[in-house]
C-alpha cells in the first residue's frame, strides 16, 4: 500500500553535457512502497536522472537524499551499498558468465575461503522462479534470448538483499505479455514491501496497469508529476510530446502550399523491406518534392526503418527501387551514387567526425562519392564550406574549425550541408532537431520545408510529434516495430496521429 | 600558475610543436655539454660528424616511422615490422648472391622483389585485421612470431654477407656529399605526402581513425583503407629493410630490425600522432625518430652504458602516454588549482 | 538441478579440449617417431624448461581474460632474475630474504602500470611497452655484463632433484610451477576476484554498472601479473643460475601465443589455466622434436608457433561467430 513517506528526495537536479543540459532543475521524489512511472521521450531526461541517482553521472547542481540523509553516490557500487538496486536499459550482464554467476556476483556466499558454487546456484534457481523462468542456471548467459537475459538481469536486482529502491529502465521492452505480467507481480509484492520502484517504460498501457504517480520530463524539464488515476491516456502522450508556442505560422502556410502540389513523382519504392528481430516488412512509396513523416514513439521502429532504407543496415527481406534499378539492398556508398543521404539520429557517434574540421565533415560524403583519386581541390573545398557556412548560418569562426568545439545546433546544420554538398535527391532526418535550441530547431524546420520545395524527396523523423505534423506532407505511423497507418492531406494532424499512437492499448483491450 | 596550467593544456593539445622542443632541448643539451657533437667535416666530398649520423642511422627508422603513422592513424598498430624488415633483408640479399662483386639477379629486380614481399607480408596483416576482424595487436603478432622464422629459413640461419658493391649505395652511399638514405627518406616522405594528402585517402584514415562507426555512414569502405594501410605500412617496412641490410652488408634473420616495432611506434606517438587514431603527422613521426635517435647518439657520447637508452626511452613513453591523457591533465589541472586556492 | 548435456560441456571446452589433444597427438606422434622420445623424462623435462614460461603465463592469463595485454613479462622475467642475482652475489643479501625483495619490487612495478592503466587511461599496450623498456633498462643500469649466481642456496635449489615414478626427475621449479597454477586456479573460478576478472574481460561497462570493483580489481591484476613475473624471474635464476640483460628476450610475444594456443580468446572474458599450461607446452613439444630430429632447424619453431597462433585465432573467430548467430536465432523465434 502507498504510504506517504517519501524514500527518496531529489532537487533541482541539474546535469549539463557538452553543448547540452541534459536535465535542468528536476525535482522528483519517490515514496515508500510506490511504483513511480518515469515517462518522456528520447533525450527527455529520464536515463539522466537514473545515471544521477544511481552514480554514473555527477549533477552539476542539487541535492539528493535517501531516508532524509544526504547522499553522494558516486559510483553504481556506492549506489548499490545504500540500497538503490538498479536494472538499467538494455541488458547491463555479462554475456561469458552463467546465468547464475551473473546473478550472484559481487554478493556471493564464502565458505573457507571458496565461493559456495551450489549456493548460488540454488538462490538464482529460486529467484527466477519467483519470475516464473526455469531455466539451467548454469549455462552461459549468452545461450539465451534477450528476453530471457532481462529477466535473469531483473532476478538480479531482486538479489540484493537490503533494496530500498528499485530502478527498473525500460524492463519490459523485450518481455512478452505474460513475462511482463509476471513481472508486474513481482514489482506488487516488493510494493507491498515498502520498497519504491521507479518503472521507466514506454508503453502506456503498462504505466496505467501499475504505477502509482507518472512524472513527466521532456527536454531535461519536469513537465510534472501526477497521481496515475487523475491523468488521461491522451494527456499524458500530450504532456510528453509536448507543443512549442514558435513563430512558425509561415511554416504552416508554406506546407500548405506544398500539399496543393497534384503531381508526385515516385523517387523511390520499398516493397516489403524488413529485417528480423529488427522491423517487420513494410511497403513505401517515397516521392519528389514530399516531406514524408515517420511518426513513433521511442523504439517503435523509426530509425531502424530509416537505416535499412540507407544501407547502414542490410534488410533480409524485401526489395527497394531507385532510378529505374531494383537493389535488395543498398550501401552507404551506393546510395550516396544514388543522391541519397541520412542525417544520422545520434549525432556524435553517426554523425559527427569531431576530430576533423568543419570543412572536412562537410566535404568528406562528396569526397566519398567522388572516389578515392578525384580529391577536391582545397580551394574548391573552402568554396564549398564557406557557401554553406554562409546559407545555413552555421555558427563557427572559421571552416577550419575543429566540429567537436561547435554547439549541437551547428553540428546538426554541419552534417546538413554534408548531405546538400551532394546534391542529395532524397534526405532522410532522422531527429534533425533533438537536444536543440528552440531558434535553430524553426530554422531546421523551414530548411527541411523548402528542401522539398525545391524538389527534393525528404524523410522527417523526430520524437517530437508536433513538429513532424507541422512538416510533413505524409506520415508513416509506427508502433512496436512495423508500419501501423500511413496518413495523408488533413489527416495528417496531432489528433489522428497520437490515436493511432495511444490506440495500442485500446484495441488489445477490445 | 594559471598560465603554467594552461600551457600544460596546451602543451597536450598540440604535440608536434612539443616533440619539436624536446628535440631542441636535446640539441641543446648537446650544444652545451658537447660543443663537437654539431662538428661537420667534410671528408672525401662527405659530410661527417654526429648531425649527419643522426640522419644516417635514422634513415631506417624515419621510414618505418611514415608507414606506422598510417597503420596507428587507422586506430591500429603494426607489430611486425621487425620481423618484415628482416624478411626483407633476407630476399634481397639471397637473391643477389654470395658472389665477390657479381649478382645473380639484376639490383633493380631483387630490391623490386624484397620490397613485393615486404608489401605482401603488409597485405597479410591488412587482411587478418580487416576482412577477417582480428584485433591489429594480435594480427601482427602472428607475423611477428613466424616472421623472423621466414628470414632465418630463408638465410639458413646464418648471417649471409653481401660482396656486391652497388647494393651498398642505399645504406651507406653518398651523392651530393649527403647520404643516399636522406634521399631515399624524403622520396618516401613526399610520396607518402602526396598519396594522402592529394588523394582523399588521408582523409579517410583520419576519419576511420576517430569516428569509424560516422565514418560508415559517410560511405567509407573502411576494409579498403585499411588493408592499404597496412600494406603500405609493410612496403615502408621494407625499405627500411633494404637500407639496414644494405648498410651492415649483410642479412641477420635473428637480429635485424630488432626493437625497431616499438621504436617506430615510440615515434608516431612522439610524433603527435594519438595512438588510439585520428589526426596524422609525418612530419611529426618524422621528428619522433629523429628524437630517438639524437637520444641515442647522445647517450652514446655520455658514456653511458648505450643499454641503458631503454630505461630514457621509458621514461620517455611514460611521459607522452600521460600527457595525451584526459584524466592526467585533469589531475594535474585541479592539482594547479587547488595549491593557486590554498595560497590565496 | 539438471544434468548439463556432454555435448555442451565439449561445446563450452572445445578449445581447450583441442589444445589438450593436439598436444596429446603431438608427443605419441614424435614418441612413434623418435626413439626414446616417448618417456616420463622427456615429459618431465619439458616441464622443467618451460616452468618459469608457465608461471609468467598464468599471470598474463588474468590480464587477457579481463580483457587487457601486457608486453613487458620478458623484459620483467630478465630483471627480476638480474635483481635476485645482484642482491645475493653483490650485496651478498640473504637469499630468502632477496625473494622477498624480488616478489615485492614485481608486485610494485606490476601495480603502477595496472594504475597507470586504469586510472590514466593509457592504453595496456602502449604502457606495458614502455614497461618493457624500463625493465631492459634497469637490467643494465644494474650490470651490463651477465652476473652468475653463486649463493649456496640457489645452486642447492638449482640442482636439487626429486625423483619420482623410479628414475624420472622433476626440479623444484616444477613444484613451485604447481603451486602457482593451483593457486591461480583457486584465485580464477573460486574466489570473488577472479569472477570479477571474467565478468571484466566479458563487458567492462556492464561489469561497472553491476556495481562491480571495477577499477581495483583491474590494478590488482595487473600486481598479480607482477608477482608471477617476479616469481618467473625467480625460478629463472633457479634454471640459469645467472642473471643477464639480455636474457628472455622476445618471451613475451610467445607467451602471449602460447596463452591463445592454449584457448584463452584476446578479446577476454574467458580462458582457462590449464589451457595456458598444455599451450607453452606445445611450444615445448615443437622445441623437442626440433632437438630430437636433428636434422630440422630451430627458426621451424617459430613458424610453426606463428601458424599454430593463427589457427587457433581463426577458430576462436569463427566460433563467437556461431555462438553469436546462435543467440540472435533465439532472438528472432522469440520476437516472431
Amino acid at each position: 500500500m502507498v504510504n506517504d513517506r517519501v524514500l527518496l528526495q531529489m532537487s533541482n537536479i541539474s546535469k549539463m553535457f557538452p553543448g547540452v543540459k541534459a536535465l535542468s532543475n528536476v525535482d522528483f521524489d519517490l515514496r515508500a512502497g510506490e511504483i513511480h512511472a518515469l515517462m518522456g521521450e528520447n533525450g527527455a531526461g529520464k536515463s539522466t536522472l537514473i545515471k544521477v541517482i544511481t552514480g554514473v553521472d555527477k549533477p552539476e547542481l542539487g541535492e539528493i537524499t535517501l531516508e532524509g540523509n544526504i547522499i553522494h553516490p558516486a559510483s553504481p557500487r556506492d549506489a548499490q551499498k545504500l540500497g538503490i538496486s538498479t536494472v538499467f536499459q538494455e541488458v547491463n550482464l555479462c554475456p561469458n558468465l552463467s546465468v547464475a554467476e551473473n546473478i550472484s556476483i559481487g554478493h556471493e556466499t564464502i565458505r573457507y575461503g571458496f565461493i559456495n558454487s551450489s549456493d548460488a546456484k540454488a538462490k538464482a534457481k529460486q529467484l527466477l522462479k519467483q519470475l516464473d523462468v526455469d531455466i539451467d542456471v548454469t549455462r552461459t548467459l549468452a545461450d539465451y534470448s534477450v528476453s530471457i537475459q532481462q529477466m535473469v538481469a531483473i532476478a538480479r536486482a531482486l538479489n540484493i538483499d537490503k533494496t530500498k529502491v528499485l530502478i527498473l529502465d525500460e524492463p519490459t521492452s523485450s518481455l512478452d505479455a505474460y513475462e511482463v505480467r509476471k513481472l508486474f507481480d513481482v514489482m506488487l509484492k516488493l510494493k507491498k514491501n515498502g520498497i519504491g520502484i521507479i518503472f521507466i517504460t514506454h508503453f502506456i498501457d503498462q504505466v496505467y496497469e501499475v504505477a502509482d504517480r507518472i512524472t513527466v520530463l521532456r527536454q531535461g524539464k519536469l513537465i510534472g508529476t501526477y497521481e496515475t488515476n487523475t491523468l488521461p491516456r491522451l494527456k499524458l502522450v500530450y504532456s510528453m510530446i509536448g507543443k512549442e508556442l514558435e513563430n512558425l505560422d509561415s511554416l504552416s502556410k508554406m506546407k500548405g502550399e506544398l500539399t496543393k502540389r497534384t503531381e508526385v513523382e515516385p523517387f523511390m519504392q520499398v516493397k516489403a523491406l524488413g529485417s528480423k528481430g529488427s522491423i517487420q516488412p513494410f511497403d513505401l512509396e517515397i516521392n519528389k518534392g514530399e516531406v514524408l513523416g515517420f511518426g513513433g514513439l521511442l523504439g517503435s521502429g523509426r530509425s531502424e526503418a530509416a537505416h535499412l532504407i540507407f544501407g547502414v543496415d542490410i534488410p533480409d527481406s524485401g526489395t527497394l527501387t531507385v532510378n529505374k534499378k531494383e537493389y535488395r539492398h543498398l550501401s552507404p556508398l551506393k546510395s550516396i551514387l544514388n543522391g541519397i543521404g541520412l542525417c544520422p539520429e545520434d549525432r556524435k557517434t553517426e554523425g559527427i567526425i569531431s576530430d576533423l574540421t568543419v570543412r572536412e565533415n562537410i566535404v568528406i560524403a562528396l569526397q566519398v562519392g567522388q572516389g578515392w583519386f578525384q580529391y577536391i581541390p582545397m580551394k574548391k573545398q573552402y568554396e564549398i564550406a564557406d557557401k554553406f557556412i554562409q546559407s545555413l548560418n552555421i555558427n563557427t569562426p572559421s571552416p577550419d574549425q575543429l566540429i567537436k568545439n561547435l554547439s549541437g545546433g551547428n553540428q546538426q546544420k554541419v552534417i546538413l550541408a554534408r548531405w546538400l554538398a551532394t546534391h542529395v535527391k532524397f534526405l532522410i532526418l532522422d531527429e534533425p532537431t533533438r537536444g536543440i535550441d528552440i531558434g535553430t530547431k524553426a530554422e531546421i524546420q523551414k530548411m527541411v520545408i523548402s528542401l522539398a520545395e525545391e524538389g527534393k524527396a525528404i524523410v522527417f523523423i523526430s520524437s517530437e510529434l508536433d513538429e513532424v505534423v507541422r512538416c510533413s506532407n505524409r506520415m508513416m505511423i509506427m508502433r512496436d516495430h512495423q508500419k501501423v497507418a500511413e496518413l495523408e492531406g488533413d489527416k495528417v494532424n496531432l489528433e489522428e496521429v497520437m490515436q493511432i499512437i495511444a490506440g495500442r492499448s485500446e484495441l488489445e483491450k477490445a | 600558475m594559471k598560465k603554467l596550467n594552461s600551457i600544460i593544456q596546451k602543451l597536450g593539445s598540440n604535440r608536434l610543436a612539443w616533440s619539436m622542443f624536446a628535440l631542441a632541448a636535446i640539441l641543446l643539451f648537446n650544444l652545451i655539454v658537447y660543443p663537437e657533437f654539431f662538428k661537420i667535416t667534410i671528408l672525401d666530398g662527405h659530410l661527417y660528424g654526429s648531425l649527419v649520423d643522426i640522419f644516417r642511422n635514422g634513415a631506417p627508422l624515419m621510414v618505418l616511422a611514415i608507414g606506422m603513422t598510417l597503420v596507428v592513424a587507422t586506430g591500429g598498430v603494426d607489430l611486425s615490422v621487425g620481423p618484415v624488415i628482416a624478411v626483407t633483408g633476407a630476399v634481397a640479399t639471397s637473391l643477389i648472391g654470395l658472389e665477390y662483386g657479381s649478382t645473380n639477379t639484376p639490383l633493380f629486380l631483387a630490391v623490386a622483389l624484397a620490397l613485393g614481399v615486404a608489401a605482401l607480408c603488409g597485405f597479410w596483416n591488412g587482411i587478418l585485421v580487416s576482412r577477417i576482424g582480428i584485433q591489429p595487436i594480435v594480427a601482427t603478432l602472428i607475423l611477428y612470431v613466424a616472421g623472423r622464422g621466414v628470414a632465418q629459413m630463408i638465410t639458413n640461419g646464418k648471417i649471409m654477407r653481401i660482396f656486391y658493391e652497388p647494393y651498398f649505395v642505399f645504406g651507406s652511399g653518398y651523392f651530393l656529399s649527403l647520404p643516399v638514405s636522406l634521399y631515399i627518406v624524403l622520396l618516401v616522405y613526399i610520396v607518402a605526402w602526396l598519396f594522402t594528402r592529394r588523394t582523399s585517402f588521408g582523409l579517410y584514415v583520419e576519419s576511420i581513425g576517430i569516428n569509424s562507426e560516422a565514418s560508415r555512414f559517410t560511405g567509407i569502405n573502411e576494409k579498403n583503407v585499411k588493408l592499404l594501410a597496412y600494406t603500405l605500412c609493410g612496403l615502408c617496412a621494407g625499405i627500411a629493410g633494404i637500407i639496414i641490410s644494405s648498410n651492415v652488408k649483410s642479412a641477420d634473420g635473428n637480429n635485424a630490425g630488432l626493437w625497431y616495432e616499438l621504436d617506430a611506434i615510440l615515434s608516431v606517438a612522439l610524433g603527435g600522432t594519438s595512438l588510439s587514431g585520428g589526426r596524422f603527422s609525418f612530419a611529426g613521426s618524422i621528428i619522433g625518430a629523429l628524437i630517438i635517435q639524437s637520444l641515442t647518439t647522445t647517450i652514446y657520447s655520455t658514456g653511458v652504458p648505450p643499454q641503458v637508452i631503454m630505461l630514457v626511452k621509458a621514461l620517455v613513453v611514460f611521459l607522452v602516454s600521460l600527457l595525451q591523457s584526459e584524466n592526467f591533465r585533469k589531475m594535474i589541472g585541479s592539482l594547479l588549482n587547488s595549491r593557486k586556492g590554498a595560497i590565496q | 538441478m539438471r544434468a548439463a548435456s556432454p555435448l555442451r560441456l565439449i561445446r563450452k571446452y572445445l578449445s581447450i579440449i583441442a589444445t589438450i589433444l593436439l598436444f596429446v597427438l603431438a608427443f605419441v606422434a614424435a614418441s612413434l617417431k623418435y626413439k626414446g622420445f616417448g618417456t616420463l623424462q622427456v615429459f618431465f623435462n619439458m616441464l622443467i624448461d618451460n616452468s618459469f614460461i608457465i608461471i609468467s603465463a598464468v599471470g598474463v592469463t588474468f590480464v587477457i581474460i579481463s580483457g587487457n595485454i601486457d608486453l613487458s613479462m620478458g623484459a620483467m622475467i630478465a630483471f627480476t632474475s638480474m635483481l635476485a642475482a645482484a642482491l645475493t652475489e653483490n650485496l651478498h643479501v640473504n637469499p630468502l630474504l632477496t625473494i622477498a625483495i624480488v616478489i615485492a619490487v614485481g608486485a610494485l612495478i606490476g601495480t603502477a602500470l595496472g594504475a597507470i592503466i586504469t586510472f590514466f587511461k593509457v592504453p595496456p599496450f602502449i604502457a606495458t611497452l614502455a614497461g618493457m623498456f624500463m625493465a631492459r633498462g634497469l637490467c643494465f643500469l644494474i650490470s651490463i655484463e651477465a652476473i652468475s649466481i653463486n649463493d649456496p642456496f640457489f645452486r642447492a635449489v638449482s640442482l636439487y632433484r626429486i625423483h619420482l615414478f623410479g628414475k624420472a626427475f622433476i626440479s623444484i621449479n616444477v613444484v613451485i610451477m604447481l603451486v602457482v597454477v593451483l593457486a591461480a586456479i583457486y584465485l580464477a573460478h573460486f574466489t570473488r576476484f577472479g569472477r570479477t576478472v571474467y565478468a571484466i574481460g566479458g563487458n567492462e561497462q556492464s561489469a561497472m554498472l553491476m556495481g562491480l570493483p571495477v577499477n581495483r580489481t583491474k590494478v590488482l591484476v595487473y600486481t598479480l601479473n607482477g608477482i608471477c613475473s617476479a616469481v618467473a624471474g625467480i625460478t629463472y635464476a633457479f634454471y640459469m643460475l645467472s642473471g643477464y640483460g639480455l636474457n628472455a628476450n622476445g618471451f613475451e610475444l610467445d607467451i602471449i601465443s602460447s596463452v591463445v594456443i592454449g584457448g584463452t580468446p584476446l578479446s577476454g572474458g574467458s580462458g582457462y589455466l590449464v589451457g595456458t599450461v598444455f599451450g607453452v607446452l606445445i611450444q615445448g613439444i615443437i622445441q623437442n622434436v626440433i632437438a630430437f630430429n636433428g636434422t630440422l632447424n630451430s627458426w621451424w619453431t617459430r613458424i610453426i608457433v606463428g601458424l599454430l597462433t593463427l589457427m587457433f585465432i581463426v577458430m576462436q573467430r569463427a566460433f563467437s561467430a556461431i555462438k553469436r548467430k546462435g543467440s540472435t536465432s533465439t532472438f528472432e523465434m522469440k520476437s516472431e
